[in-house]
């Protein structure tokens, strides 16, 4: 709150950290890489501390005209407080799981991992469009790199998918940004935020922020280069890609698309739950199907994003407020979920679920927090994924039951396939002798674990310590998208509450009313 | 007509010094290479001193035939920079074969480029063209021992020629049909009725123009002149006359047709879709480096020309920022390629030898890395500013739909840019020994410089870009 440049300081220690990381050796590069990430997320916790719930909107503001024509603007809310925390907390967690994966380049691969923290901090805290652009865009650089030199067998085709497709959607978003800025005159986005865009212009611009955003969510059915991405990346590429990239889509739909075009964000609502109930059903199937366990995984992301966009599209306090912790919730247990099938992948050097079996036996603590995150991405109550889950559907509820009814079947199938995927893996017979040979967790593996475990247990029992921060910024939104918003088909009438108790009035009672029209 | 010439030192100087390095030359013999050449150099040093003297100066000189203003001097410091920049690196890659004729020749260009530049007059711009170009032809053939060298200067000639008669035929056109020659009076008359003949006279005008900027359907000559001529020349080419050229174009479009913005505005807009198109396309599948930054060079022809469809100051603005950051960006992939030479000192062209380049030369390997990223337009690198700009002026001026292809077309060329940093990063090393080059001190600190630049450090230089690109575009509105 105080004068100091908390956000550039954020920004500038992995970017030094990069530097340097080119230019040490192997050994020094990763615990330069470790140390870096290290002090950046005690530099978020500070700003954690430090974050004024239900104070001004926008803080930790910083302005310098720097570029002419745009500005060096930072500044976050309490939703990019938490998708910057989620970033700093993961990226130590990333280099301590690529300590011993990563062999050749090394310097290299750190530098990229520093450059990513970076450019992940940047978009979440660009208070200028053109900023937030580039820092957008950026992202792509890195992570190319990350896919194609380190990642399998496959990783040059998936490198280039992942490049064109997500830069194909990105630069119609530029268009609609330089329209944007043309009709608005400014680049600041607090004050676009407030301006209201004919409604003809908002279609147009909705639909090539969407073109980009889907893309990155992804959404089906321009998810294919999620799958290939995921299977090529090295186990951090994945941790990241799963952890933090994927939910910039959903960031700039509720930074970007819901405020600033809310009449078409409510007539093109259709277009979205369209796809959100087809990924949700259609991509749960499809990992049912699979027999590689990353390929299973990212399919099972695109099944959660969906229901993030749903949830978002609700424009209710509880459905948006749910959306953002199950990307919060989804950002760390899908991490954890690639860290698992990393461990036993460094020590047999396949992905394929048939050549598991019976993990339990000789790995009993792997096979423990494996459970946990198998429970976690179900969504079990006490684990993140539950709270999330719940309030995003409750919201979808009111706004539209079919698309509840469907995406509520998604659940179903998602707790299917992740069970299909830990009883193949972990139970069954322990008859293969190379899998018999498998150690269990060593000490580097329980650091990276149990910190996962931890938040995901942590959101799962009390949600509202990542809530509060996001509460006021979520009302800012929903009141945004009030004039706008479509009668839902719940018709919910409020009921007679007897007279609370103490401290009988949770968060989801106080938003639950916020919610009823 | 005295005070007239105290406008022109530019141009005087660079004849007069162009004179003197010819003297060197012919009398000192060729092997007085330091000579020469430091005459060549302080010529172009002593010439963009003039410019800057001159900055600020907006006239006309001659009986309005020559302009002298921020405009051209904007495009005469590029060309001049450029042309500094192909000279210093020429001797290496001569490796002793370095004749007093190479700096001549680059001087003599860089006058004709400085007048196409700030021609004001068709008779002028001509006279700046082949000036210009018949120098051109004789660096494409430089090395008279290369077979693909001459190969490539007489295909240069021949093209060039044809494109000269088309754009003097249009030049007559203009004049019957205009009864002047000067781009005010033009602009005048077209201001009235359009007829067929003066209709006739912008198309083959433009087609001429067309050439010598490279834009698709008149690019035909880019690849094979830019692959045959030696690496320094072919850095020439991709750099100062595309500066010059470019300039002359704006100047025809917005000065003498200006008024007439239907008949030119469609030409200008098939152009630049059709280079970003082809330009793209036509690069992927190239397996020599200099076809494909000749391919890259339409490429970005094609969006310069978006600027410029805009027809508003605006996108004058973007072509002349876009030129700017085109040029450190080419200059700087060129040296990269000069410094690509394999154990034995041949030069290496082909992209496949470059497997496993960021193991060879980490520091090379990220250079091109960053040039090229730059080259396709993705931030942070600055190369995505000047597209931006380019763009932007577009949507202002209702184009949208050119916006909206363009930047479209602009992910095709991305996945050439790409496909060649996977040749250097993830493939495994070529059987190629590529050596660090020893003792280049001044190209190693250009691309040192140019990747610098062209990394973020290049967006704290917008305000004053936007100031001077603004003050240049001025001139024409």
């Amino acid at each position: 709150m105080s004068g100091f440049p908390i956000l550039p300081l954020m920004l500038a220690v992995p970017a030094v950290a990069a530097i340097a990381c080119l230019f040490v050796g192997d050994k020094m590069a990763r615990w330069v890489a470790l140390g870096a990430t290290l002090v950046t997320f005690v530099l978020g916790c500070v700003m954690w501390a430090q974050f004024d719930i239900g104070g001004p909107q926008w803080q930790f503001t910083e302005r310098a005209d720097l570029f002419g024509r745009f500005s060096w603007a930072l500044g976050i809310d309490g939703m990019a407080l938490m998708l910057i925390m989620l970033s700093v907390f993961l990226m130590p967690l990333c280099i301590l799981a690529s300590w011993d994966a990563i062999k050749q380049r090394v310097g290299l691969y750190m530098a990229m991992f520093l450059i990513m923290e970076t450019i992940m901090i940047g978009v979440f805290c660009a208070q200028d469009l053109l900023l937030f652009y580039i820092f957008f865009e950026a992202g792509l650089i890195p992570m190319y790199f990350i896919i194609g030199i380190w990642g399998g067998a496959n990783r040059k085709y998936a490198a280039y998918k992942f490049f064109l497709y997500t830069l194909l959607g990105s630069v119609l978003m530029l268009v609609a940004m330089i329209a944007m800025i043309a009709e608005a005159g400014t680049t600041d986005i607090p004050t676009l935020l407030n301006y209201d865009f004919p409604v003809e212009m908002q279609t147009w611009l909705w639909l090539a922020f969407f073109a980009s955003l889907a893309v990155k969510m992804p959404m089906w059915p321009v998810h294919t280069w999620l799958p290939d991405a995921h299977v090529q990346a090295p186990t951090a590429g994945s941790m990241i890609l799963a952890g933090v990239l994927l939910k910039l889509g959903a960031y700039g739909f509720i930074r970007f698309m819901m405020p600033m075009f809310p009449d078409a964000s409510a007539q093109l609502m259709w277009i979205v739950f369209g796809l959100s109930m087809i990924a949700v059903v259609y991509t749960s199937l499809v990992a049912l199907a699979q027999s590689d366990m990353k390929k299973l995984i990212a399919y099972s992301s695109v099944a959660h994003m969906a229901i993030v966009t749903a949830g978002l599209f609700a424009f209710n306090q509880q459905g948006i407020e749910g959306a953002l912790i199950i990307m919060l919730s989804h950002g760390v247990v899908s991490a954890a979920l690639f860290f698992c099938v990393g461990v036993i992948y460094d020590r047999l050097h396949t992905r394929e679920i048939d050549r598991y079996g019976g993990l339990a036996v000789n790995m009993p603590a792997y096979a423990l927090f494996f459970m946990l995150f198998t429970m976690a991405s179900i969504g079990l109550p006490g684990t993140s994924g539950f709270v999330g889950e719940f309030l995003s559907l409750a919201g979808i509820y009111e706004a539209s039951s079919w698309v509840a009814f469907v995406c509520t079947t998604g659940i179903i199938l998602g707790a299917a396939y992740m069970l299909y995927l830990y009883r193949r893996v972990v139970f069954g017979e322990l008859t293969k002798d190379d899998v018999k040979a498998m150690p269990d967790l060593n000490a580097r593996e329980w650091t990276i674990m149990v910190p996962l475990a931890a938040v995901a247990l942590w959101m799962g029992v009390y949600p509202e310590s990542f809530l509060a921060p996001m509460r006021g910024d979520v009302t800012t939104v929903v009141a945004r998208l009030a004039p706008a918003k479509p009668a839902g088909d719940a018709h919910l009438a409020a009921g007679k509450p007897k007279a609370a108790k103490a401290h009988g009035e949770t968060a989801h009672g106080s938003s639950h009313a916020g919610g009823v029209q | 007509m005295t005070a007239d010439l105290a406008l022109i030192w530019p141009e005087l100087i660079l004849t007069i010094g162009g004179l003197i390095t010819l003297m060197l030359g012919t009398f000192m013999g060729d092997r007085q290479v330091g000579l020469y050449q430091l005459s060549a150099l302080l010529t172009l040093a002593a010439a963009a001193a003039s410019v800057v003297a001159l900055f600020g100066i907006e006239t006309t000189v001659f009986s309005g035939t020559l302009s002298v203003d921020s405009f051209g001097g904007f495009a005469k410091l590029l060309i001049y920079a450029a042309s500094f920049i192909c000279i210093i690196i020429a001797p290496r890659f001569f490796n002793g074969g370095m004749r007093a004729e190479y700096p001549v020749l680059i001087l003599f260009a860089a006058l004709g480029m400085g007048i196409m530049a700030s021609s004001r007059d068709l008779m002028t711009l001509y006279v700046g063209l082949e000036l210009n170009s018949l120098a051109a032809y004789v660096l494409a053939s430089f090395m008279r021992t290369d077979e693909r060298s001459t190969e490539a200067g007489l295909k240069y000639f021949v093209l060039g020629a044809l494109a000269s008669g088309m754009l003097l035929y249009g030049i007559s056109l203009l004049y019957g049909f205009t009864g002047t020659t000067d781009f005010a009076g033009i602009a005048k008359v077209m201001g009235g009725e359009l007829n067929i003949g003066l209709i006739f006279g912008i198309v083959f005008v433009l087609a001429g123009l067309g050439f010598k900027i490279s834009a698709v359907p008149f690019h035909m000559w880019t690849p094979d002149v830019y692959e045959g001529a030696p690496t320094p020349v072919t850095t020439f080419f991709a750099s100062a006359p595309k500066v010059a050229a470019m300039a002359l174009m704006t100047r025809v479009v917005i000065d003498a047709m200006g008024p007439a913005v239907g008949a030119w505005q469609q030409i200008i807009i098939f152009l630049a879709l059709a280079s970003i198109i082809l330009g793209a396309v036509g690069a992927i599948g190239q397996k020599n480096i200099k076809r494909l930054l000749a391919y890259s060079s339409i490429n970005n022809v094609g969006f310069m020309l978006v600027g410029l469809a805009a027809g508003t100051q605006q996108g004058v603005e973007g072509v002349l920022t876009y030129l700017l950051v085109y040029v450190v960006t080419t200059l700087g992939a060129f040296l990269v390629v000069l410094q690509l030479r394999d154990a034995d000192g041949n030069q290496i062209e082909s992209i496949p030898a470059l497997a496993g380049l960021s193991q060879r030369r980490p520091g090379l390997a990220a250079a091109m890395a960053v040039f090229l990223f730059s080259l396709a337009g993705i931030p942070p690198l600055f190369g995505f500013w000047p597209k931006y700009l380019v763009f932007e002026a577009a949507v202002n001026a209702n184009l949208v739909p050119l916006a909206v292809a363009g930047i479209v077309a602009s992910v095709i060329g991305a996945f050439y840019y790409i496909a060649i940093i996977k040749t250097m990063y993830f493939d495994d090393k070529s059987d190629t020994e590529i050596p660090a080059g020893g003792g280049a001190i001044v190209e190693d600190a250009v691309i040192t410089a140019s990747a610098l630049w062209l990394s973020v450090i290049g967006y704290l230089f917008i305000p004053v870009l936007a100031v001077v690109s603004a003050s240049a575009a001025a001139v024409l509105f």
